[in-house]
């Protein structure tokens, strides 16, 4: 077993005990820690594939950036424990089957692609190193569109809040 | 051996590692010894004196003492995240250093070739980033799991400052990487080689002497130094977010902000003053310049001859006696440094510190001079001065750029 496969093994174990943890945390605190953990072991999986640059935004953007404000306004409201509800009804009778079927759902995909990796053999294509360079041409050309809706999108965003902030003074 | 031989990049990776944690432990040590000291001069007092010479063991007694101290933790406190901030906090810290070169010369360990830094990455600026702006967290977190009220106001300052502050830290830096085009450290130092007219050295604070003003600014409030030490305020807040921590926890927050002026001043050493670049131009052998590859050796040695001078005629006479062996050593090492293998390697390194010294030395000069901000005051220069200042540069830079590409 190489180093990598060690790597990538711990860190999707971190991933999904990370993710377990926010939904069980009682404390909003830990839930938001425990999605941070999530983010991290994400960025080191996207190491493993040679985007070091993708990573390095995961944790730049999502967990410096997001969690932290998200962490922040958590301590600003001063959110306590959560209570907890066992299964309302709308979860007990449409959350479990649904849950279920996107198990086996993914778990059918996931052993069907695998087979057909599996029957190409050698098709597998190793890491390719994506150089930041190749990343902002697509991103500017290819992707201009989406990349320029997605910030008109957050400016309305941001307008949005000021509006809001605006009306409360 | 044969460990070695099968992985020697690992194996190489855990020395530098070692020897790093080794120097950066004992830089941040006597970091405090240093800012004290200074500190004291500038308000004319002594500072440490009685532990060792001049207290130069102070750092030591300080550390020694934290470890005996009684290790309190509140019993409100919410225990896992109590005890996780200050490990976040110092780990982080550390961790950005790992990314910092020190030299263009690679040096050969165990018959591997290997760079002055532990882990060079071509994205290694915003990977950089990235790990520090995590950072919050050990301070945030800190203040909130302490369950108490000094604490939290401090974790809740110092959260929407460094938020804050790290906009305009970050995009004061860009100007400088869209001059270089590169994330990678090196590729930016090298851009920055060269000279105008055969003497002003083409580091990037010339250019980009609004983005090196607006990093400095900014990074100090990162750091949560003087005049932006609202977090940790002791005439409002106690002591702010580590009110509650004792004895080595304490120890560890204050390491981290240590290792975090290091990583800044680092930082700005690499992307405004031409990072391990001499200042002067190139000692080609026979050229004029050729004297500059001995500074290093020239500067330990006369350091040394006044360590043995000030030694002999100080009054301590513990430092009768420790300052003339120190000497010595300075002068041993600095005749090293005079040897046609070590001159080349030393050179880099040698230019790099002596910049983030100069750097470390005015974060010292600024915390024993400056007064303290008021908050509101902080966020108003924070958003309405630093960050329009900041994209300003960042927009004239880009137009350069730009009409440099045309043309």
């Amino acid at each position: 077993m190489s180093v990598a496969m060690l790597v990538f093994i711990a860190c999707g174990v971190i991933a999904v005990l990370g993710a377990i943890g926010l939904i069980l945390a009682r404390e909003p605190v830990h839930s938001a820690l425990s999605l941070v953990l999530v983010m991290v072991a994400l960025a080191v999986l996207y190491l493993l594939l040679g985007a070091a640059f993708i990573a390095a935004i995961q944790i730049l953007v999502y967990a410096g950036a997001i969690m932290v404000l998200f962490v922040f306004v958590i301590m600003l409201l001063n959110a306590g424990v959560e209570v907890r509800t066992n299964l309302s009804r709308m979860a007990r009778w449409l959350g479990i089957p649904l849950a279920i079927v996107f198990l086996v759902e993914m778990a059918y995909s996931l052993v069907h692609e695998y087979g057909q990796r599996a029957a190409a053999a050698g098709a597998v294509a190793g890491p390719v190193a994506a150089s930041t360079h190749d990343l902002s041409v697509k991103l500017f050309t290819e992707f201009v569109l989406p990349f320029e809706l997605t910030s008109i999108l957050i400016l309305i965003a941001i307008l949005g809040a000021l509006v809001l902030a605006k009306k409360e003074a | 051996m044969d460990f070695v031989t099968q992985h020697p990049v690992l194996v190489v990776s855990i020395i530098k590692i070692a020897i790093a944690l080794f120097v950066i432990m004992t830089a941040l040590a006597y970091l405090t010894w240093f800012e004290r000291k200074v500190v004291a001069r500038i308000q004319s007092r002594w500072g440490p004196y009685w532990v060792g010479p001049h207290g130069l063991l102070q750092p030591l007694a300080d550390g020694i003492k934290f470890l005996f101290k009684e290790d309190i933790v509140p019993p409100t406190a919410d225990k896992v995240t109590y005890l996780l901030a200050p490990f976040l906090a110092l780990a982080l810290a550390l961790t950005t250093l790992a990314l910092i070169p020190i030299g263009p010369a690679s040096i050969q360990v165990l018959g591997q070739a290997t760079q002055l830094v532990i882990s060079h990455s071509p994205v290694g600026l915003i990977l950089l980033f990235a790990i520090s702006s995590m950072g919050v967290y050990g301070v945030a977190l800190a203040g909130w799991s302490s369950n108490s009220k000094y604490p939290l106001l401090g974790g809740l300052r110092s959260s929407a400052q460094m938020i804050s502050y790290e906009v305009s830290l970050t995009l004061s830096v860009v100007g400088v990487l869209l001059l270089a085009g590169s994330f990678d450290f090196y590729d930016i130092v090298g851009h920055q080689a060269g000279h105008w007219v055969h003497f002003f050295p083409r580091w990037e604070i010339i250019p980009q002497f609004l983005g090196f003003i607006c990093y400095l600014t900014a990074a100090i409030a990162e750091t949560n130094r003087v005049p932006f030490d609202l977090p940790e305020a002791e005439t409002e807040l106690v002591a702010g977010f580590h009110t509650e921590y004792s004895s080595f926890k304490f120890a560890m927050f204050f390491m981290a902000e240590y290792a975090n002026m290091i990583t800044v001043s680092c930082l700005a050493t690499l992307l405004f003053l031409g990072g391990w670049l001499s200042p002067f131009p190139p000692p080609e052998a026979g050229s004029a310049w050729h004297w500059q590859l001995y500074l290093p050796a020239a500067g330990l040695i006369i350091g040394g001859i006044a360590l043995i001078i000030g030694g002999l005629r100080s009054v301590q006479w513990n430092a009768k006696a420790v300052f003339p062996v120190l000497g010595i050593v300075c002068i041993g090492v600095g005749y090293l440094c005079t040897w046609a293998s070590v001159m080349p390697v030393i050179q880099g390194p040698f230019w790099f510190l002596g910049k983030v010294f100069l750097l470390l030395f005015f974060y010292v000069w600024a915390r024993g001079t400056l007064p303290r901000f008021r908050y509101d005051q902080l966020m108003a220069f924070g958003w309405k001065f630093l960050l329009p200042l900041s994209l300003i540069n960042l927009v004239a830079t880009g137009l350069v750029v730009v009409l440099r590409m045309r043309s």
